[in-house]
């Protein structure tokens, strides 16, 4: 076999990789876990006010 | 409070503030070399102050020093915030601290004295560079030890980003710095001719879509969402995005060396990669932005968040300028003129210092447990200050670059060039005052940062925070 076989079916590979990630990150099955992860760095840390009661 | 239940914030802290200080001493080396550029005699026939030396301590201290503890304060913060978890190993977090300031202080040390292995964002000799690795192993165990015991499912995507920039860094330095000692301070590069140039803009390339950029993608992740107090635009697009990104950017360096003895068909190939990466570039761009959708408003009150749409417009624009720049056509007239310097500090000043500020003011009042910053008023005239900085310093090396290559490639009809260098420095003299005075426009709002920082961090003892529990 040729090394530019390995080539073009590597250049094939990665293309359909990348349509294959389209459609994992499209596919409605990952909405809930999407949506939880988005909401990550709207957490607030709420312990400080709550450490400074503890110790006044 | 046992500790195990308290975020590790000192790393953060420490790191916060280096940012604000070496940004000073980064931007006034720019300054002063921009002032070079129009009175030579500012060098005091030193060596240690021309302008071959002054010009990586100044390139060194605004991406690794600057820009580096802006990466390492906000990674260290997002990592434990977004995984419920104190981050790992404090000792070795402590250590990739000091060790990673002894690197910036030899750097300042050698590179004035002309000690530099002559590679391009690479300058630092051998010791310099084995330490950094070793703290740079270090930062990827803390990091990726914070991930490993995280206590919620998913990892967020600005630890995605964070990750890639973390491996890819420690790939690119290791390997384009490969080199034989021939003494303490010197080395020879294991690479020759074409190779090395190959393997240098490999790296220099990826340090750009690594360090100024995957990095700093991670910051946009978190604090966009955080301070628009909206989740990001679209998570499934930032999958996308972070795949196609990180993939990409590996085969642009070769557009550094177009016309050169590199292979036709690699310079193409560069090309090709680079014009390609508009594409999740903007993917990435739109998605930020996108997420003030529906809050518009809030840009009107809040100076921070100007600080990011402006610094992800310009991410915006650079991403655009770059590509169309490595097409072999439009390089022929920007290489080797001030447009690409005015390219670089639309990147640099316009994306990177405006989103590490913008994400520093959103990080410092929480860190030091207090509501806002000293001012937000002085928020804003630091805004204004960067923003009119990076505009004037960009147009004004947009216009000396485009006037430099239309000269430098102008022909009489005998064949003879119709200028000479000297005349193309003459034409471009008016714009190094420009330039001159954006860059100092600039570096004075991080004055104003300064000030508003020690406000706000002198007479505040900061508390621990406590550990979220997963939701």
């Amino acid at each position: 076999m040729d090394i530019n076989d390995l080539r073009g079916f590597l250049t094939a590979v990665i293309f359909f990789a990348f349509i294959g990630i389209w459609i994992w990150a499209w596919s409605s099955r990952r909405k809930k876990d999407f949506e939880a992860s988005a909401a990550l760095p709207l957490e607030e840390d709420k312990a400080s006010t709550h450490y400074e009661r503890e110790n006044i | 409070m046992d500790t195990a239940a308290s975020y590790n914030d000192k790393v953060v802290r420490q790191f916060s503030i280096m940012v604000v200080v070496w940004g000073i001493v980064g931007m006034l080396v720019g300054v002063i070399i921009a002032a070079q550029l129009i009175w030579p005699q500012l060098n005091f026939d030193l060596p240690l102050l021309t302008y071959g030396r002054l010009r990586p301590l100044h390139t060194n201290a605004v991406i690794f020093a600057f820009g580096g503890s802006a990466l390492f304060a906000t990674a260290y913060y997002v990592v434990q915030r977004t995984c419920h978890v104190r981050l790992a190993f404090g000792k070795l977090a402590a250590f990739t601290f000091w060790g990673w300031q002894l690197v910036i202080v030899l750097a300042a040390i050698t590179l004035p004295l002309g000690i530099t292995q002559s590679k391009e964002y690479a300058e630092l000799e051998w010791p310099i560079d084995l330490l950094i690795t070793v703290v740079w192993v270090a930062y990827a165990i803390v990091f990726f030890g914070t991930i490993a015991k995280r206590r919620v499912k998913h990892i967020y995507v600005a630890n995605w980003f964070y990750g890639a920039f973390i491996i890819t860094v420690a790939v690119l330095h290791i390997f384009n710095n490969l080199a034989v000692p021939v003494s303490l301070l010197k080395s020879y590069s294991i690479y020759t001719g074409i190779v090395d140039g190959m393997m240098q803009w490999w790296y220099g390339h990826n340090a750009v879509g690594f360090f100024l950029t995957a990095g700093f993608l991670g910051m946009m992740y978190y604090f966009v969402p955080k301070q628009a107090g909206r989740p990001i635009y679209s998570y499934r697009l930032s999958v996308v995005h972070f795949w196609s990104l990180i993939a990409i950017y590996m085969w642009a360096g070769p557009h550094h060396l177009h016309y050169t003895s590199l292979p036709d068909w690699a310079q193409t190939l560069g090309m090709v990669f680079s014009i390609v990466l508009l594409a999740p570039s903007w993917g990435g761009m739109i998605n930020g932005i996108m997420t003030l959708s529906g809050a518009w408003h809030k840009l009107r009150s809040d100076p921070i968040l100007k600080f990011m749409i402006v610094a992800l417009s310009f991410y915006g624009m650079s991403t655009f300028e770059g590509p169309m720049m490595s097409i072999k056509t439009v390089n022929a007239l920007s290489h080797y003129t001030n447009w690409t310097i005015g390219h670089v500090h639309s990147g640099a000043l316009g994306w990177v210092a405006m989103m590490t500020v913008g994400s520093i003011y959103s990080l410092l009042p929480r860190l030091y447990n207090r509501e806002a910053m000293y001012s937000t008023r002085l928020i804003d005239v630091h805004f204004w200050t960067s923003t009119i900085g990076v505009v004037l310093y960009a147009v004004s090396m947009w216009i000396a670059g485009i006037t430099e290559g239309l000269m430098w490639r102008a022909v009489n009809d005998d064949g003879t060039l119709t200028y000479s260098f000297v005349e193309s420095l003459k034409a471009v003299e008016p714009y190094h005052y420009m330039r001159l005075l954006g860059g100092l426009v600039f570096f004075s709002g991080m004055i104003i940062m300064a000030y508003n920082v020690w406000k706000t961090v002198s007479d505040k003892k900061p508390v621990p925070v406590a550990v979220l529990e997963p939701a």
